[in-house]
């Protein structure tokens, strides 16, 4: 009885006030968007981290005849001085650090570097002594390579310790901020959303002001004559939500796995399941939002 | 029933209280009328007995209740226990008359059962039994008003507040709402009922309290509208008074 009776009204304060209804689904729709796409790029960092740093080894390139550095001074690195790199590399401190190491001569270098680049023209002039050589190291953990860097950049023989990751941080600096864009419009729409939600469930509460009036003269509940107005703001908002889901399912399943897929690469991208645990979060705040300020709003008429 | 001690209400902006130190009470049962100019208090009266307002000072008790230690969350269940007609009827203008009566009933949570047996009950009491299915423009001021008063009495209230009930009838309309209101308090329920017609007073010989300027000036069992002995007044009464009625106007 009591649930039919709120539910008409939601029915009716919608109605009534449609065109303001369709407003507040669509700014709910639009910055909830946002918000997914921010929760998705944050995944597809994390994701892309976990991929790369895994894969990223810290290179400790060896002097060659042909570089000039203080370190190296045009000699190609000693027996002793690899051996010496490589004794730092078995025993503490640097041990603990890492999980797996190896030796890279210039014919297995020269090999690699044939296997990417072809035997094009340029490749003709090079040859296998000017790739130095090089230990390839895995760290047990990726964030660590400082030591290792500080470590063994000085040593006689060593032209340059470089961690690979390095080369990603751009990437990932680029997501973060693209992420970080995206968050501040989801905020910004998501204050324009909440206002709207307010000023809707105000002007429905105007528009019955008279059995407002009523109801709390002959002494309705507070909560019997809220929650109307609050289910009115949810139901809106809980529609622009549904939207927002939508799209962003769809974006993953067209545009990131239809499209971005599609080129071959080993890049991993974020998939349905991370979308799908990204929609609930947009209900939740869609919703939550929604009930919240349509509260605050509808409490003026309920001062007794 | 309902007890005021040394009740003061200062509206915000207005140094002159519309009631100032005002102490009664009213027993059950009890038909009152509440007499005065306008700005004299009588709404203010009837608003703090609905808790719709605080007093600024004194202490108000209704129903056993302490209405100052009665929590916000708690007025609404106050309320069930008052009813309340106005001068300007308050029908919901897209209800039918059963409609406008179940709608009291409804939001404060009666079952359909309930709802089914009371409304018809009080529309007859009322003397609308053929009229449920009617909209309020299509009914007589006389017979709005008797759909408000069948709202007020449905929940069946111990209190009954009409502030000016028949403000807006012509007099023999009048007659026939005094009629049912008399009745209402025959069957034992406190009537309050703030007025200016003095025809209406002096015929029923009722309890009267007259307000001036905020205070009880007369408080007679079986009292007419106009008091016997003048009451004196000073000039500064006077304009007080119109400044009230100033004050009551823009409001």
């Amino acid at each position: 009885m009591r649930l039919g009776l709120i539910l008409s009204e939601v029915g009716q304060g919608i109605r009534r006030n449609l065109s303001m209804v369709i407003a507040v689904v669509l700014v709910t729709f639009i910055s909830l968007s946002f918000v997914g796409a921010a929760i998705l790029l944050q995944m597809q960092i994390g994701q892309m981290k976990g991929y790369w740093y895994d894969r990223a080894q810290v290179a400790v390139y060896l002097c060659t005849e042909y570089v000039d550095s203080a370190n190296c001074g045009q000699t190609e690195a000693t027996a002793e001085q690899k051996a010496f790199v490589e004794q730092q590399l078995k025993t503490a401190p640097l041990a603990s650090l890492i999980s797996k190491y190896a030796f890279e001569d210039h014919e297995q270098a020269y090999e690699k570097y044939l296997e990417q680049f072809g035997e094009t023209g340029e490749s003709s002039f090079v040859t296998a002594d000017f790739l130095p050589e090089t230990f390839w190291v895995n760290l047990n953990n990726p964030e660590q390579s400082d030591a290792l860097v500080e470590r063994l950049s000085g040593l006689p023989g060593v032209e340059e310790v470089l961690d690979q990751r390095e080369y990603l941080q751009p990437i990932f600096d680029a997501l973060n901020v693209a992420s970080y864009t995206a968050i501040g419009v989801a905020v910004l729409m998501l204050i324009a959303a909440v206002l709207l939600i307010a000023t809707t469930i105000r002007l429905s509460a105007f528009s019955r002001r008279r059995e407002l009036g009523i109801m709390r003269l002959v002494g309705a509940s507070n909560r019997f004559i809220q929650t109307p107005f609050v289910l009115e703001g949810v139901v809106a908002s809980l529609i622009g939500s549904i939207l927002a889901g939508a799209a962003i399912v769809s974006l993953v399943h067209f545009f990131v796995q239809g499209y971005l897929n599609a080129v071959p690469g080993t890049t991993p991208y974020v998939g349905l399941t991370d979308a799908l645990i990204v929609v609930p979060i947009l209900l939740v705040v869609g919703v939550g939002l929604a009930a919240m300020s349509a509260a605050i709003a509808i409490r003026r008429y309920l001062r007794v | 029933m309902i007890r005021f001690d040394q009740v003061t209400k200062l509206y915000p902006g207005n140094t002159r209280p519309a009631l100032n130190s005002v102490s009664l009470e009213i027993l059950p049962g009890e038909f009152v009328f509440l007499v005065g100019a306008s700005g004299s208090g009588k709404s203010s009266f009837l608003r703090l007995v609905l808790r719709e307002e605080h007093p600024t000072r004194g202490q108000i008790h209704v129903l056993g209740q302490h209405l100052g230690k009665l929590s916000s969350r708690k007025v609404p269940y106050f309320r069930r226990n008052l009813g309340v007609v106005f001068q300007d009827f308050r029908l919901l203008p897209q209800k039918t008359v059963f409609d406008n009566v179940a709608f009291s009933l409804q939001v404060i949570g009666k079952s359909k059962g309930f709802i089914q047996e009371a409304v018809p009950d009080v529309l007859k009491m009322v003397g609308l039994a053929g009229k449920a299915s009617r909209l309020p423009h299509e009914l007589s001021g006389g017979e709005q008003q008797r759909v408000a008063i069948a709202r007020a009495i449905v929940n069946k209230p111990s209190i009954l507040l009409a502030d000016e009930p028949t403000g807006n009838l012509d007099p023999s309309t009048s007659a026939g709402i005094m009629t049912l209101l008399e009745r209402i308090s025959a069957g034992g329920t406190t009537v309050i009922m703030a007025t200016h017609d003095a025809g209406i007073v002096d015929q029923m010989k009722r309890r009267v309290i007259e307000l001036i300027s905020g205070q009880v000036v007369r408080d007679e069992r079986q009292g007419g509208y106009l008091t016997q002995a003048v009451p004196v007044q000073r000039e500064s009464d006077l304009y007080d008074a119109g400044t009230d009625i100033e004050a009551e106007v823009k409001r």
